[in-house]
């Protein structure tokens, strides 16, 4: 039973996160600044555009390996 | 048709014409090599499960709040299409094998070969298996794709089509040329379709966080290029790195 819970959450975790965890912890940070941003009315729009580029180039970087 | 409409239409085209090439490979191997009545119950109990799965899901997400909506959809659009986009441009940047339909149909059709044989008038079980699998996990991406794009759009019907489209298309190639779809961009339509996943990703998941664009849905038009120039200088970067770092 808990082999089988445990190859569910395996799956899940692979569907939803895939290979590189830091790319769907970037995601909740770079929303939930922008809502932290919005909620004190300042312009906060541009914010998920500039990390989500710099996640994107941190994370083929890094899997690219060292040089 | 708007702008937005041609959008969703052609991302969720795009998106379930590659995870039907993935389902059809798998489906042909075991077919050819097995049985293909158990391949084919194997793909009619995969459809009928993303049936259920999508009629359980479909209204549980058009029910919650606009907001709660577009943060949720817009978050897992943006993890979904920075996983397709890192890939593509990994394979763009030839650190990464490209995805061979020919090689993958070649290790489905070993395994089959290697499992057991079976009672020719029973069930295979090994070809009903992995068909339901192969058409249960490419499906359910589509399905995601198709219920979170057709949700925020109010277009759940359109997004539908579109996947439709994609499947009978690449479904009729399949069995028109009775082999493995090659040939199909794989890597560029990957690479557009996690394109336009982030960039919708940003779209919503910004507004359901509370942010305003500028041009309201026009954004769109600067997101979507934007994507693609940090992706295309991505793969620039990683060539000239990879060309830096190889012996003379």
């Amino acid at each position: 039973m808990i082999d089988r819970l445990r190859s569910i959450w395996l799956a899940i975790w692979d569907f939803v996160v895939g290979d590189d965890w830091q790319l769907a912890a970037g995601v909740v940070i770079a929303l939930g600044l922008t809502a932290i941003v919005a909620g004190t009315g300042a312009v906060a729009w541009w914010i998920t555009p500039a990390v989500i580029a710099v996640l994107l180039l941190t994370s083929v970087w890094r899997a690219a390996g060292p040089r | 048709m708007s702008g937005a409409e041609l959008g969703l239409a052609l991302s969720v085209f795009l998106a379930c014409a590659v995870e039907a090439v993935e389902a059809l490979t798998i489906v042909l191997a075991v077919g050819v090599t097995r049985d293909w009545r158990s391949s084919f119950y194997g793909v009619g109990a995969a459809l009928v499960a993303l049936a259920i799965i999508s009629a359980v899901l479909g209204p549980a997400l058009t029910a919650l709040p606009l907001d709660v909506l577009r943060i949720a959809v817009g978050g897992l659009l943006l993890v979904f299409g920075l996983q397709w986009l890192r890939k593509a441009v990994l394979r763009a940047a030839g650190l990464k094998a490209l995805h061979d339909e020919t090689a993958a149909f070649a290790k489905e059709r070993a395994a089959a070969q290697a499992a057991g044989s079976t009672d020719s008038r029973a069930i295979d079980g090994y070809a009903f298996t992995i068909a339901f699998k192969g058409v249960l996990l490419e499906g359910l991406e589509v399905v995601f794709i198709v219920l979170t794009f057709g949700a925020n759009q109010h277009d759940v019907g359109l997004a539908a089509i579109a996947a439709g489209v994609a499947v009978v298309t690449v479904a009729a190639a399949g069995v028109a040329v009775r082999a493995p779809l090659a040939r199909v961009p794989e890597n560029a339509m990957k690479f557009a379709v996690g394109v336009m996943l982030t960039s919708f990703g940003m779209f919503w998941g910004g507004e359901g966080a509370g942010a305003h664009w500028p041009g309201a849905d026009a954004a769109l038009l600067a997101l979507i290029p934007g994507t693609l120039l940090v992706a295309l200088a991505s793969v620039l970067g990683l060539r000239r790195r990879a060309r830096v770092g190889a012996p003379a």
